[in-house]
């Protein structure tokens, strides 16, 4: 169980000040829960995130995986960036066992590595190095190599912002079908509503300036879901609408702010 | 295949133009020899083994000096590189020093270590370290920030982290290091060699000129002219391009 207990971030500049990312942020997530957090740019949704990791700060409140305070990165927390971050100087196989190398008795590794890359459909490319990849599939190599570790949750940060319509399709339900079989917790941030609400158990909508909560939704659709899906398009318009607000906020005070110079 | 013939023919052109020049007396025999007599020059240098010894001490020279520069400038930037204090203090006087022309520190290395060989890699060391120092420290300020944070989830940190992730991020920069060392070296090398007591190929030229023997001298430029190009081509650029390659930074 990851538990967040009234968290807030606060950055302090030199010449600015204080500033303030976002606070009281409370979220309960169960194991093998698939949340997304979804958010407009700036309410501080990928930061949540580095700090779930351990990369950031913690400046109010506590995070805690199973009892466990989080205060820095550990093998418990997997993580998938936007941009696949591979080693390109290691290939394929390489990069998969990276976190596991140290830690694990050589074959065992070995036979782990092989059985992710098995998943990720990419026993073929083992020998290969990064540049000869496409974005998807350095992706799927991001996302063996985070599972290796065998972490408690898998925290992705729009992984799959950078990649054309038609390999997000896809990689929706290659992840889909990795949930399944791994029966890992996803905590996966996104802009997309749609991505959003197609993927997980219970998206998290937050707003922006403050950053916090706005919105908690399960979702009740039965899996594979389908776009059209007349369950899914009302979804999706409710989002939407909360979101709209936010949007318009955004807007609006950057307009004043022209405005005003 | 087309471009070696392109380059063969403008090579042609140029010596046609020398011989020309050679042949209406436009300077006196003695200061320019024609193309033949340099190649024939050339030729039996190479017959009598007096320029394949002085080839061999300049090589030595450069070996020795280059290898302590990149030991040195190496050891340099990555102290530069990692220390924010070290740089603030002496990052502005690398790139002071790395403006010095070699040739400079010649009088200097001459009264300090005497007409010797030490003398002239002084100079080659000098060339080639401050070069080196600076690359190497942009490189380790040039680690994708994005590779660190993702070794830092996968449990990497402190040493492991300078060993596993910085080092094989920044050879790509450190490989341009090593590059324009050979090449600054190399230069350093020939300003050393010009005014020491040899042996070397520098220490030829000058002999030659000494003695006027211009189709020497012109033949011994042609020789540092081809080994500087060939041995960037083949060796240091091959080098570095493949690395690129790999790290994906060059759209193959």
């Amino acid at each position: 169980m990851l538990n967040l207990n009234n968290v807030g971030k606060t950055y302090t500049d030199q010449n600015q000040g204080r500033f303030e990312v976002f606070s009281g942020i409370d979220l309960t997530i169960e194991e093998n829960q698939f949340v997304s957090i979804l958010g407009p740019s700036g309410c501080g949704k990928s930061t949540l995130l580095s700090m779930v990791a351990g990369l950031e700060s913690v400046s109010e409140g506590a995070i805690s995986l199973e009892g466990n305070d989080i205060n820095q990165p550990g093998p418990d927390r997997g993580m998938v960036f936007q941009e696949p971050s591979l080693f390109p100087w290691l290939n394929v196989q390489e990069n998969v066992l990276y976190p596991i190398k140290k830690r694990l008795p050589k074959k065992e590794a070995e036979e782990r590595v092989n059985h992710f890359l098995k998943m990720v459909h990419l026993s073929k490319f083992k020998n290969h190095y990064t540049y000869e990849l496409s974005g998807g599939m350095q992706q799927r190599v991001a996302i063996a190599r985070a599972l290796a570790m065998d972490p408690k949750v898998l925290l992705m940060d729009e992984p799959f912002g950078a990649l054309d319509e038609q390999t997000r399709h896809i990689m929706h339900d290659e992840l889909t079908k990795i949930w399944h079989e791994t029966k890992k917790t996803i905590l996966f941030v996104t802009h997309s509503i749609q991505e959003a609400i197609k993927l997980s158990d219970r998206v998290v909508v937050m707003g922006t300036r403050p950053g916090r909560i706005i919105a908690d939704f399960d979702i009740n659709v039965s899996r594979p879901r389908r776009r059209d899906d007349a369950k899914v398009i009302e979804l999706e318009n409710q989002v939407m609408d909360l979101l709209k607000d936010e949007i318009n906020k955004v807007l609006k005070e950057e307009l004043d702010h022209e405005a005003s110079h | 295949m087309k471009l070696a013939i392109k380059r063969i023919l403008f090579l042609v052109v140029v010596i046609g133009i020398w011989q020309a020049i050679y042949l209406l007396n436009i300077f006196p025999a003695v200061v320019l020899p024609g193309p033949f007599i340099v190649f024939q020059s050339l030729y039996s240098g190479f017959l009598d083994g007096s320029l394949l010894v002085a080839l061999g001490a300049s090589f030595k020279h450069l070996l020795i000096g280059m290898s302590l520069a990149l030991i040195i400038g190496t050891i340099l930037g990555v102290l530069l590189g990692k220390s924010r204090q070290a740089d603030e203090t002496a990052g502005m006087y690398l790139i002071a020093l790395q403006s010095i022309p070699s040739i400079v520190w010649v009088p200097l290395s001459l009264m300090l270590f005497g007409f010797t060989e030490f003398a002239v890699i002084f100079v080659v060391v000098l060339g080639g370290t401050f070069v080196m120092a600076l690359n190497v420290r942009s490189a380790i300020h040039n680690v994708p920030p994005q590779l660190v944070r993702a070794a830092r989830t996968m449990g990497t940190k402190g040493t492991e982290l300078f060993f596993r992730v910085e080092i094989p991020a920044s050879i790509p920069y450190y490989m341009t290091g090593v590059r324009l060392a050979w090449a600054f070296s190399w230069r350093a090398l020939m300003a050393g060699e010009l005014l020491s007591n040899g042996p070397g190929l520098g220490y030829s030229l000058q002999f030659a000129s000494d003695f006027a023997k211009m189709e020497q001298v012109i033949g011994i430029i042609i020789i540092i002219g081809v080994i500087g190009a060939v041995v960037d081509q083949l060796v240091f650029s091959k080098l570095e391009k493949n690395v690129l390659k790999r790290w994906g930074l060059l759209k193959s």
